[in-house]
């Protein structure tokens, strides 16, 4: 089944009177449960896919659907909801809340989702349990090291049990035992059943995923597979 | 489906007191604000009763005859007087009198003592109550009495708490016997209303060696004939000076008609500059509010991205703002309140704080938090995700 799916995505921006055209006809589908990593070079447009992916941001032209719904032209209230269902972000740098414990971080998702605030906790508290952190929840993300920071943030990413789950980078601000446990617990979600995308530029990284799509100059290129 | 208020307002309190110091100088604005509203319309309330309560308290339907003029063409006399009671719409009508003099008894002496002349019922028509004995009566004045009724101050001053019925004072020399006192009203505008002595018009008359009267104080039977007797009053003085300037007569309605006019629009006046300082208040809000939003917009981005929609956002920043002006009011009505009780005390002055004004005050805090909320929330709400994300 067909969990990501693009046809002719552009993107162009604007500046003065330059088109700058970052994404050029990009068409690339992922399966449920695949496990691709996308790769590219800074400044090749991987970002801007990874955006459009997210639902953060709307491609200039193309389609793309996700779960099989168009979200190609949406309103930003639609993605907003889209984002919230359908997709668990993991970020390079963790993005919590400081202010908040990991608890109420991972429950933001749920809060958006409008369930009760009983079951924000308990879904919340499920899903630290999974990363293993059920018994920091009352940290502070300042209180926590890198890699429980991360492993925070994937358990807001899962609370709310999307499908898919976009980790931008998430190894890159760790050190490499702290970068072996996020990818573990990535890799036993993927196993799961989560469809995961993982934007990176670590080769060993990317060569743990099924399958690598490469980025250039807005232009996509499938690699080998792992 | 709905947005958990309850949860919004919790996430609302803890943003604002992560920041105490910040929060309160801001709640600052709005606290000063609302109990200078209320302590600056206490005040203005608090003259506006006292006024009002003394000028009612020179008697209720009072109407005031002025003789301005000079000689016997222009003065009333006893029998010209007593006609006015034939007037429609007039109760009860006392001419008087008065004149300065010394009163004496045994050693001390009271200097410059306003003495009036009257009959029986000027006691009612003024107000006065009787503390003891009776007051001069119609018998008395038809009689020419030397007996004399004093108010509360004299009484005290001249014989403490003893009983001073049945005592002789001498008023300019001659002897008066007390036959009564009065209990103690206050002062009202007009200069002290007990430091007083009452003796019969036609006593008062004979003292001065002047037998034209010069005020007359009416009642009139009630605060709907007020205008007739009036009316019949001046149309009466009218045909007998041929004069309007030679006389004037006083409606204390109007009085206190203008008088309320007047405190009123001081009470709106004082309320007014009070309600601009909440207004610097609420732009004080505003102002931390911006500050929040830039300082907040990774927050904002990564509420945003996992899922927060613009309502969402908007909801929050402007529940934060109405908790901070809402903190602001309640603080500011309990300093309001209090403050006015101090004041109150402190200063001598009477203050009156009204219900209506404690709620129009914290409705119109509520409102320059939603108000000047807005701006900032929109603003939040309506920043760029992917931007946001980034922001550094």
């Amino acid at each position: 089944m067909t969990m990501i799916k693009t046809e002719n995505i552009c993107k162009n921006y604007f500046m003065g009177n330059n088109e700058l055209k970052v994404l050029k006809n990009v068409s690339f589908e992922i399966k449920q449960k695949e496990f691709v990593s996308i790769v590219g070079p800074s400044g090749s447009g991987k970002s801007t896919l990874m955006n459009i992916i997210g639902c953060l941001d709307i491609p200039s032209s193309g389609k793309y659907y996700l779960d099989g719904i168009d979200v190609s032209q949406m309103g930003a209230s639609e993605q907003a909801d889209i984002r919230n269902k359908k997709i668990g972000f993991v970020f390079q740098s963790f993005n919590l809340l400081p202010k908040l414990t990991a608890l109420e971080n991972v429950m933001l998702p749920l809060i958006y989702r409008r369930v009760s605030e009983k079951e924000q906790i308990e879904r919340a508290r499920m899903a630290l349990e999974r990363v293993g952190l059920d018994d920091r929840r009352l940290h502070r993300p300042n209180e926590l090291s890198g890699g429980q920071q991360q492993r925070v943030a994937i358990a807001r990413a899962i609370a709310g049990n999307p499908p898919i789950i976009l980790a931008d980078e998430p190894t890159g601000n760790l050190d490499s035992k702290s970068g072996i446990e996020i990818m573990e617990i990535l890799n036993e979600l993927n196993s799961k059943g989560t469809t995961l995308i993982m934007i990176t530029h670590d080769d060993k990284i990317a060569h743990e995923s099924n399958r690598m799509v490469t980025i250039k100059d807005g232009i996509i290129g499938e690699g080998a597979s792992a | 489906m709905k947005i958990n208020i309850k949860q919004t307002f919790k996430m609302a309190m803890s943003s604002i007191f992560s920041n105490k110091t910040r929060s309160f100088l801001t709640m600052l604005g709005v606290i000063i604000g609302v109990s200078a509203v209320i302590i600056l319309v206490s005040i203005g309330q608090g003259t506006t009763k006292s006024v009002t309560d003394s000028i009612e308290g020179m008697g209720s339907n009072l109407l005031t005859v002025n003789i301005k003029g000079r000689g016997a063409d222009t003065s009333l006399d006893i029998e010209d007087v007593a006609s006015f009671e034939e007037f429609i719409g007039v109760g009860k009508v006392s001419g008087s009198s008065s004149l300065n003099g010394d009163i004496k008894s045994g050693n001390s002496t009271l200097e410059g003592i306003s003495v009036t002349g009257a009959s029986e019922d000027y006691l009612s028509i003024l107000n006065y109550e009787m503390t003891e004995g009776r007051f001069v009566s119609d018998t008395d004045v038809d009689g020419r009495q030397k007996v004399a009724v004093i108010g509360s101050e004299i009484r005290s001053e001249l014989f403490g708490s003893a009983s001073a019925v049945g005592q002789t004072i001498k008023i300019n020399g001659q002897t008066f016997t007390i036959i009564g006192s009065l209990v103690e009203k206050g002062s009202s505008m007009m200069g002290s209303s007990d430091e007083i002595v009452i003796i019969p018009l036609t006593s008062a008359q004979r003292l001065s060696g002047d037998t034209s009267i010069k005020t007359i104080y009416v009642q009139a039977e009630s605060k709907d004939t007020v205008d007739v007797a009036k009316a019949y009053m001046e149309n009466y003085l009218l045909r007998e000076f041929k004069d309007e300037d030679a006389y004037s007569v006083f409606d204390q309605s109007e009085v206190l008609d203008t008088v309320g006019d007047v405190t009123g629009m001081l009470t709106a006046m004082l309320g007014g500059i009070a309600g601009i300082s909440l207004l610097v208040g609420g732009i004080g809000i505003m102002n931390i509010m911006l500050v929040s939003v830039t300082e907040r917009t990774r927050e904002i981005g990564i509420r945003k991205a996992i899922g927060a929609k613009y309502t969402d956002i908007l909801i929050q920043f402007i529940i934060e703002s109405i908790v901070l002006s809402g903190m602001g009011g309640i603080i500011g009505v309990a300093l309001g309140i209090g403050g006015s009780f101090a004041i109150g005390k402190l200063a001598g002055i009477e203050t009156v704080v009204s219900s209506g004004i404690v709620i129009l005050s914290t409705m119109f805090a509520l409102a320059v938090g939603v108000i000047f909320g807005i701006y900032p929330a929109n603003k939040a709400a309506k920043l760029n995700t992917i931007d946001a994300l980034r922001y550094e």
